[in-house]
């Protein structure tokens, strides 16, 4: 290649870059998988009398390790919001959270000894493996909807949809002037509705069977229909402008869609670890206590 | 009997009154002709309300009228009401017809019928009196006027302004920056492109025209005028509009017929050249004196000091000092051998090459924006990675380039007479090597700015500098044991030629054998294979082309075309070769060099069957990002959309890392195949933000990176300035709470930038913060890097550079 004049001191990306779950060659899904199989292999050749359970040597370091693992993996929440300085990268701590989660489904399981009933231990356990599970959503969504969304969005920001939205609706109110009353009710109605009402249930499933945009603009499409295209026809401009509000809606729609997806995980997610982590409180005080 | 004056001074602007003041101070007999009813007739007509600044800032205004920065209306009453009480003589609707006799006994005649006689004439009459008027037909008509006073006079018109220069497009924008006016202005552009005016007007007239507000047509010029219509040459043939005024704003001339039947002589044939001066502002004819924009000295600050000091020579003080003697004292007084100002701006002046074709003036002006010092032998004069972008020269003395970072005994010299640090004009990046002083030697530091004005002024430094600077290029640029002798038939046959955007300077399948070097800007490599343009590379600033052909005896094999404007220093095929021939060294660096290009063109011929698409897309993807700015940038942050998932962490982290202002907007911004280019710094080679900074308050730092320091004073020129829109006009917001208060108490607003909303509510009342330019400075100073890439979770965002970034060696990591 030419050479270049100058180069910069500063160390850069060479252009080949990995996602979170690639991150360094899938370094923490290697770490995981060892520490996983240790635990797998020590469970099998260790032999615990009278049986493996979480109260054995074995239990306890397995115990342990689960719990400074669940303790540390909590800490990205903390990570991701303090601004420090040093060499640190959100990237290799998403990368290790979810391999290091992953791992906990053997490290736990094999903790309790296949030993589960209706008790408190059980009830951490149950509550890891929800959070775990929770986060497999995560990953399957991060892995998955950036793109749809990126495609969908179709690089304009949510600002200017939003804003676009209120333009059109500023020529509908004044494209409507002229129209008899039937025809301006039928904008009006348009107009006067919250297109993303209804609540998170509505805007997650993308469907909006009350929508007045449709409405109106089908049954202007038909009355249109019924009679001879006229260019100057001030229902044909109401009748076009209908029909962009109604695609840029469907936009809108799709990107809140996704972007709700892309987060409802983490309300499940985060407030779930923090039940967790008080199940375990009470999990290792009763296993101290009640021995 | 008519009276003989001591002085005439012609034309009464900030010059000639400013002369008239102190004539009349100074108890000699004047006159002071003024064409109109009033006074300064330039700065009469500048718009309504229009700000007059008062440039040079360091320039000290000696003179017995006051001015300062500030409104037109109130300049001109101070002058009004200062004249008077200095009880200037001053003949209103005298306009000189001819000026005759010599020395002691000039006779004005005038248009009236009037004859003044005066010892001597002082010529202050400035350029705007001469606009260059409309040629086309109907050009006399009298709805045609050359200035506009107040744009708000006019309503329901249709205006034409002819002419895109500075003054034009400030006309037409204020003719319609008012929509009340409902008037159609409509401004014409001989040219394609706007070429004269100021980058911010530019910008400024553009998103008028967007709005609607202006009709912009470039590439037309008028070709009939009638009463109530204007009829165009376009590109698209002829056009008769309505027209009910026009304003021609096409620029002045010295009226040079006139001067020069007064015995005056000019410096050159040049429409533009101005008359031959002594140091006392005489002209070539004895008793005619010639001051202010006439002499070439447009900005009124000079003006007024020449016509005060312009007087005191002719009444005989020869000792006076011009006014700014005291600045250039200062500047010498710590250099040794106890000379004068005037031995020292000689002695500069005539040992450093580039400086001999300044007259005395411009050596004074010059050295207004530059420093002279001593330096002791063995002194370093800069450090290799220094920021810096000033020219260096050698009054006396000698300097050492320390060429190799580790070898400090590798030494290049530089001689008296010469200069150094010159890459610092081209491409605003840091210095390349150490320089220390061999002996003590005096240097003059010129700022880039005087040296800018420098080249622009006097063409012989302009090209003794781009000699100098592309001889030292090719010398680092080839290294292979060169030496400056080796390359004088290579420069004598070399050029500097500018190529804009887009265009090619090779073309795949001609005939050529010139070598290029990319001096400024960047370029981008393109071949055909199976009927596409496949982008090969990207080749930023300091890289060369043309090799292949010359070696290879062969026709081009790929097409080069600049990314953005840039300027090559063309190699003459021939000379280069007898260069080849003569260092067999050279050669096999060439031609190492150019196996790798070969590789890299059969890399893609052997890939474009296998993986065309591939190869498709790899050249999309280049080219979008070209288009976006990557071809003048040195670091862009770039998204992946398919791994982004729209947390603005990256926006938090910078408004986090940065007194709680974000300088990116993660969602604007373009987007071609999921890879997404956010509003934000690109850190430009040659940064447009730094173009038109008053404080000069935009530097590139040591990493690279363009900041701006705490000198901003909030003018938004930069903002303006900026093609990317990534420049934020923002007050800094108060403190928040710490991070632990938020999630344990919900104290403040949390992560990232806080709302407006918040700000206000928690703004100190007692300290009004202004708002000040932020952009990017890629994280300088902080551990660790660029937060926004730091606190990505998914590894989305990326910093890149583009010659790292553009290269073909991506392909095989995706598609192989």
């Amino acid at each position: 290649m030419a050479r270049q004049a100058a180069q910069s001191g500063r160390v850069r990306s060479d252009g080949t870059h990995e996602g979170f779950l690639r991150h360094e060659n899938f370094r923490w899904l290697k770490i995981a998988t060892i520490i996983s199989l240790l635990a797998i292999v020590s469970y099998l050749l260790i032999d615990v009398q009278p049986r493996h359970n979480g109260g054995s040597w074995f239990g306890y370091t397995l115990g342990t390790i689960g719990v400074l693992i669940i303790l540390w993996l909590s800490l990205i929440g903390i990570r991701k919001r303090k601004m420090s300085r040093g060499h640190w990268s959100l990237k290799a701590w998403t990368s290790a959270h979810v391999y290091l989660g992953l791992s906990l489904i053997v490290i736990g399981t094999l903790h309790t000894g296949f030993q589960l009933g209706w008790n408190v231990h059980t009830l951490a356990y149950v509550l890891m493996m929800i959070v775990i599970l929770s986060g497999v959503w995560g990953i399957s969504v991060y892995a998955t909807l950036p793109k749809v969304m990126s495609a969908n969005r179709d690089q304009t920001t949510e600002a200017q949809m939003l804003a676009s939205l209120r333009s059109i609706d500023r020529q509908l109110h004044d494209a409507a002037q002229p129209l008899d009353q039937n025809h301006a009710e039928l904008v009006r109605s348009s107009l006067d509705q919250d297109p993303f009402g209804g609540g998170i249930i509505r805007r997650m499933a993308n469907r909006y069977p009350a929508c007045k945009t449709r409405k109106a603009h089908d049954e202007i499409l038909l009355i249109m229909g019924s009679q001879p295209g006229d260019k100057d026809d001030p229902l044909e401009k109401v009748g076009s402008l209908l029909g962009r509000k109604r695609a840029i809606l469907a936009r809108t729609r799709k990107h809140l869609q996704l972007k709700s997806m892309l987060e409802i995980w983490l309300y499940l997610h985060v407030p779930l670890t923090f039940a967790l982590i008080a199940a375990l409180v009470a999990h290792i005080v009763s296993v101290f206590f009640y021995w | 009997m008519t009276t003989q004056y001591r002085v005439a001074i012609i034309g009464s602007g900030p010059a000639g009154l400013s002369a008239a003041s102190r004539a009349a101070v100074l108890g000699l007999t004047h006159v002071l002709l003024e064409k109109t009813d009033h006074l300064s007739d330039t700065i009469y007509k500048y718009q309504k309300g229009k700000h007059v600044m008062a440039t040079p800032s360091q320039l000290v205004l000696r003179s017995d009228v006051d001015f300062d920065a500030g409104k037109r209306e109130f300049i001109l009453d101070t002058w009004d009401s200062q004249t008077g009480d200095h009880k200037v003589n001053v003949r209103y609707h005298s306009e000189v017809k001819a000026i005759e006799g010599e020395q002691g006994s000039f006779s004005l005649q005038m248009t009236d019928g009037a004859v003044i006689e005066a010892e001597t004439v002082i010529l202050a009459i400035g350029t705007q009196g001469n606009p260059n008027l409309m040629r086309c037909d109907g050009g006399g008509l009298s709805h045609i006027q050359y200035t506009l006073d107040d744009p708000g006079a006019y309503i329901d018109e249709h205006i034409a302004v002819i002419g895109a220069g500075d003054a034009g497009i400030e006309n037409a924008l204020g003719l319609a920056a008012d929509p009340e006016q409902r008037n159609t202005v409509t401004i014409v552009n001989r040219n394609a492109e706007f070429t004269t005016a100021k980058d911010a007007n530019i910008k400024a007239l553009i998103a008028a025209r967007d709005t609607g507000r202006v009709i912009v047509r470039t590439g037309t010029t008028p070709t009939l005028v009638e009463p109530g219509f204007i009829t165009y040459d376009t590109p698209d043939g002829e056009a008769k509009v309505k027209c009910d005024r026009i304003i021609a704003r096409m620029g002045s001339a010295p009226p040079r017929k006139f001067i020069e039947s007064c015995g005056v002589e000019f410096t050159s044939e040049d429409r533009v050249a101005f008359p031959k001066l002594s140091p006392s502002f005489e002209s070539t004819k004895q008793g005619i004196y010639v001051i202010g924009a006439l002499a070439g000295y447009p900005l009124i600050k000079h003006c007024m000091n020449q016509g005060y000091d312009v007087v005191e020579f002719i009444n005989g003080n020869n000792a006076l000092k011009p006014a700014d003697e005291p600045i250039l004292e200062a500047k010498f007084k710590d250099l040794p051998g106890r000379k004068s100002v005037e031995e020292w701006l000689e002695f500069l002046r005539s040992n450093i090459t580039i400086l001999n074709g300044l007259t005395p003036l411009q050596m004074r002006e010059f050295m207004l924006d530059s420093e002279a010092r001593l330096y002791r032998a063995g002194e370093t004069i800069f450090e290799r990675n220094d920021p810096g972008s000033s020219l260096f020269s050698i009054a006396s003395g000698s300097v050492e380039v320390l060429i190799d970072a580790n070898d400090p005994t590798k030494i290049v010299p530089i001689n008296t007479g010469s200069i150094f640090g010159e890459v610092g004009l081209i491409s605003g990046r840091r210095r390349g090597a150490t320089i220390r002083a061999g002996e003590d030697s005096i240097c003059v530091e010129i700022s880039r700015t005087a040296a800018l004005k420098l080249q622009s002024s006097v063409p012989a430094a302009k090209r003794a500098i781009e000699r100098i600077a592309t001889e030292r290029q090719l010398l680092q640029l080839f290294g292979s044991g060169l030496v400056s002798s080796d390359l004088t038939e290579v420069l004598d046959n070399s050029e500097i030629q500018t190529v804009s955007a887009g265009k090619p300077v090779i073309t795949e399948g001609d005939e050529g054998d010139d070598i290029f070097i990319i001096r400024q800007g960047s370029m981008i490599v393109e071949k055909k294979v199976a009927g596409k343009q496949v982008f090969l590379s990207y080749l930023p600033a300091g890289s060369y082309v043309g090799e292949m052909a010359l070696i290879g005896n062969t026709r081009r094999t790929a097409t080069v075309k600049a990314a953005v404007k840039s300027e090559v220093i063309k190699l003459d095929g021939a000379a280069f070769k007898a260069l080849l021939e003569m260092k067999p060294q050279l050669l096999a660096r060439i031609k190492s060099d150019m196996a790798s290009r070969q590789d890299l063109n059969a890399f893609i011929e052997a890939k474009k069957d296998s993986f065309s698409s591939v190869v498709d897309m790899y050249s999309n993807v280049a080219n979008f990002l070209v288009e976006n700015g990557m071809g003048e940038a040195t670091d862009v942050l770039l998204i992946d959309e398919t791994l982004c998932v729209g947390c603005d962490n990256c926006e938090k982290a910078c408004a986090d890392s940065h007194e709680g202002l974000s300088r990116l907007d993660r969602e604007a911004g373009r987007t071609y195949a999921h890879l997404h280019v956010p509003t934000s710094c690109r850190h430009c080679e040659h940064p447009h933000c730094m173009a038109d900074c008053p404080p000069n308050a935009i530097h590139r730092g040591p990493d690279g990176e363009v900041f701006i320091d705490d000198t901003c004073i909030g003018c938004g020129n930069c903002q303006r300035n900026c093609p990317y829109g990534v420049i934020r006009m923002e007050a800094e917001p108060p403190k928040k709470p710490g991070l632990l208060s938020w999630m344990m108490l919900g104290m403040g607003p949390g992560p990232g930038e806080p709302s407006k909303k918040w700000s206000y509510k928690n703004a100190d009342p007692n300290v009004a913060k202004p708002k000040k330019a932020i952009k990017c400075d890629m994280c300088s100073g902080i551990d660790g890097g660029p937060a926004c890439v730091r606190a990505c979770p998914t590894g989305a965002a990326i910093r890149v550079s583009p010659e790292k970034f553009l290269t073909v060696a991506r392909l095989e990591g995706e598609g192989g």
